[in-house]
């Protein structure tokens, strides 16, 4: 029971782009189309249950001192890991996301969960919040895509719903991810009030 | 302290060494089918492999690759790879097929980071129908323009810096494959 | 000389690390709130993407590149900045304490600035020379702290306006970054 109450947790209270507004940076940057949005989520998720799982199975061993650096080596070495299997098994995903997926080490989300849950946690629970807080992530990221794509294109995941020349572009390009995620933000803020 | 560190990072590198090899062929082969599928879509009708014989020319200070189209020992045509800097974000990367006498075959965006919905269309816009295609035309007589530069191919609807690109890479590459057939007829 | 001025003015203006590459937001509307905090983020970021720049493409050409060994590029490159950050820290805190006291604060922040990673893993696959990297990465800081000082400049001016309650803070302050985003979109297709 503690396991989803702690992806609840770290999905929806504590949402990464909404609550917390960290991992800006490929929130606005990969999030033109649903699909594209999704891939980073989950692409992201995945590197973030491998490093909190493995942040809290060597929590022990890492002195006080140096655990930012080793938790930074740990991050880069999944991330350089998802990098490699992207280039060989999906090489057109991984040219759309381009540089955002080496930057998934520079991700806050991924050393804000390590220091603030994994370095105190067990593996489970620490695999639990990874979860939770990818989870949130890529929904969020999605929703951002899909809003994006819908308003600029017409379509969502590829799926034309009205006239891609009725689309108003501004939202594919770089003001409109913007403008949509504040949108977003204050949207969640209402409902959640 | 140190010990700790070196340690990690040395895992890690063990750990990443050995995926980077055992991934190796299946990256390779990613790359490579790329190249394969746009080479196949710009020219047809060959029976070598244009990627395992691709050859460079220089014109100018320029290096282009060239893939070599042959059916039994006859040339019959080849795939230019060419890019231009000037569009609206950045390298557009193209492969352009041409026959013997110059004419445009057919081409494929390899790679661009230009706007999508606008200059993100070239790589549609110019196979479509009436002046805005670029197949079949020849570039040798006459280098192709965007009709508001005073040419005759219809530039995508405002996006016309990336369409001027488009057209100076397959310009360049038509000038590459000139190149290579008077090497090759000598 | 001229190659070199193009650099400058894509990376400070076209560009636009924030507006138009997306890096470096989390900064951007973090130490946004107040202009004297925004330049002095600003000049941090430039120092230490300028040096780690220099650092990692010369680590990049010299090391991994001899020995084949470009798959350690990411984490070789973050251990870089988060050694660099923390030398100059020190280095900060014993030659000028007062400089220590105004961009201190700033400097753990840069470590996760996904701009300084972000150059300099885009000057090696850009292929760039050693003085060509530099010029950009000093370029791409220079487009950093002027997009912060603009927007801290305007939140400033935003605190006083009536702004209804779920749109306060973020996303009004997102919206204002659309709308300067837009006005950047202007210098799109030059150089």
């Amino acid at each position: 029971m503690n396991f989803f109450k702690t992806i609840y947790r770290s999905a929806v209270l504590e949402n990464p782009t909404f609550v917390l507004l960290l991992g800006m940076c490929p929130t606005l940057g990969t999030t033109s189309s649903a699909i594209n949005g999704m891939s980073m989520g989950l692409a992201t998720t995945g590197v973030l249950i491998c490093s909190n799982g493995a942040i809290s199975a060597i929590k022990n061993l890492v002195p006080d001192k140096i655990r930012i650096p080793v938790y930074i080596v740990v991050i880069a070495t999944f991330v350089t890991l998802l990098q490699m299997l992207m280039q060989a098994y999906t090489p057109a995903l991984n040219e759309s996301l381009g540089i955002f997926i080496p930057l998934i080490v520079v991700n806050c989300i991924l050393l804000g969960r390590a220091e603030a849950f994994a370095s105190r946690n067990n593996v489970i629970s620490s695999i639990a919040d990874g979860i939770g807080a990818g989870l949130g992530f890529t929904v969020a990221l999605t929703l951002l895509g899909a809003c994006r794509e819908f308003l600029g294109s017409g379509s969502i995941a590829s799926l034309s719903i009205f006239p891609e020349s009725w689309g108003a572009l501004l939202f594919i390009l770089a003001p409109g991810a913007f403008i949509m995620l504040g949108f977003l933000i204050a949207i969640y803020r209402y409902l959640r009030r | 302290m140190v010990i700790v560190l070196t340690v990690t990072t040395m895992a890690a590198g063990f750990l990443l060494g050995f995926v980077y090899r055992s991934t190796a062929e299946a990256r390779d082969k990613a790359a490579n089918d790329k190249l394969v599928a746009a080479v196949s879509t710009v020219v047809s009708g060959f029976d070598n492999d244009p990627v395992a014989e691709c050859t460079t020319v220089s014109v100018g200070n320029r290096q282009y690759t060239v893939y070599p189209a042959r059916k039994g020992d006859a040339l019959t045509g080849c795939a230019v790879e060419s890019s231009s800097d000037k569009g609206f974000s950045g390298r557009i990367t193209i492969v352009v097929g041409f026959d013997r006498e110059g004419n445009i075959l057919g081409y494929d965006v390899t790679s661009h980071a230009e706007t999508p919905g606008l200059g993100a269309k070239m790589g549609e816009w110019f196979r479509g129908e009436g002046p805005r295609s670029v197949v079949g035309r020849n570039p040798k007589a006459a280098p192709l323009r965007v009709s508001k530069d005073g040419g005759n191919v219809d530039g995508i609807t405002a996006a016309t810096i990336s369409s001027r690109a488009f057209l100076e890479a397959v310009n360049s590459a038509a000038e590459a494959a000139d190149t290579y057939y008077s090497q090759f007829t000598k | 000389m001229l190659e070199y001025l193009a650099i400058i003015i894509t990376a400070i203006f076209v560009n636009n690390i924030v507006f138009s590459q997306f890096l470096g937001i989390c900064p951007f509307l973090g130490v946004s709130s107040k202009l004297t905090n925004a330049v002095g983020m600003g000049i941090a970021v430039m120092v230490v993407t300028v040096i780690s720049t220099l650092v990692t493409s010369l680590l990049q050409n010299l090391v991994l590149v001899p020995l084949e060994m470009e798959y350690m590029q990411t984490i070789l490159f973050i251990l870089v900045i988060a050694a660099l950050v923390q030398m100059l820290e020190i280095i900060m805190k014993k030659v000028s304490p007062g400089l220590y006291v105004a961009l201190g604060v700033f400097l753990p922040l840069i470590t996760t600035n996904c701009a300084v990673l972000g150059v300099a893993i885009m000057v090696t696959q850009k292929g760039m020379s050693l003085g060509e990297s530099v010029v950009y990465a000093f370029a791409t800081a220079v487009g950093f702290m002027m997009a912060l000082a603009i927007f801290a400049g305007i939140r400033e001016q935003l605190e006083l306006a009536d702004v209804p309650r779920p749109m306060r803070g973020v996303p009004v302050a997102l919206i204002t970054a659309g709308i300067l985003a837009m006005a950047f979109m202007g210098f799109a297709g030059i150089g």
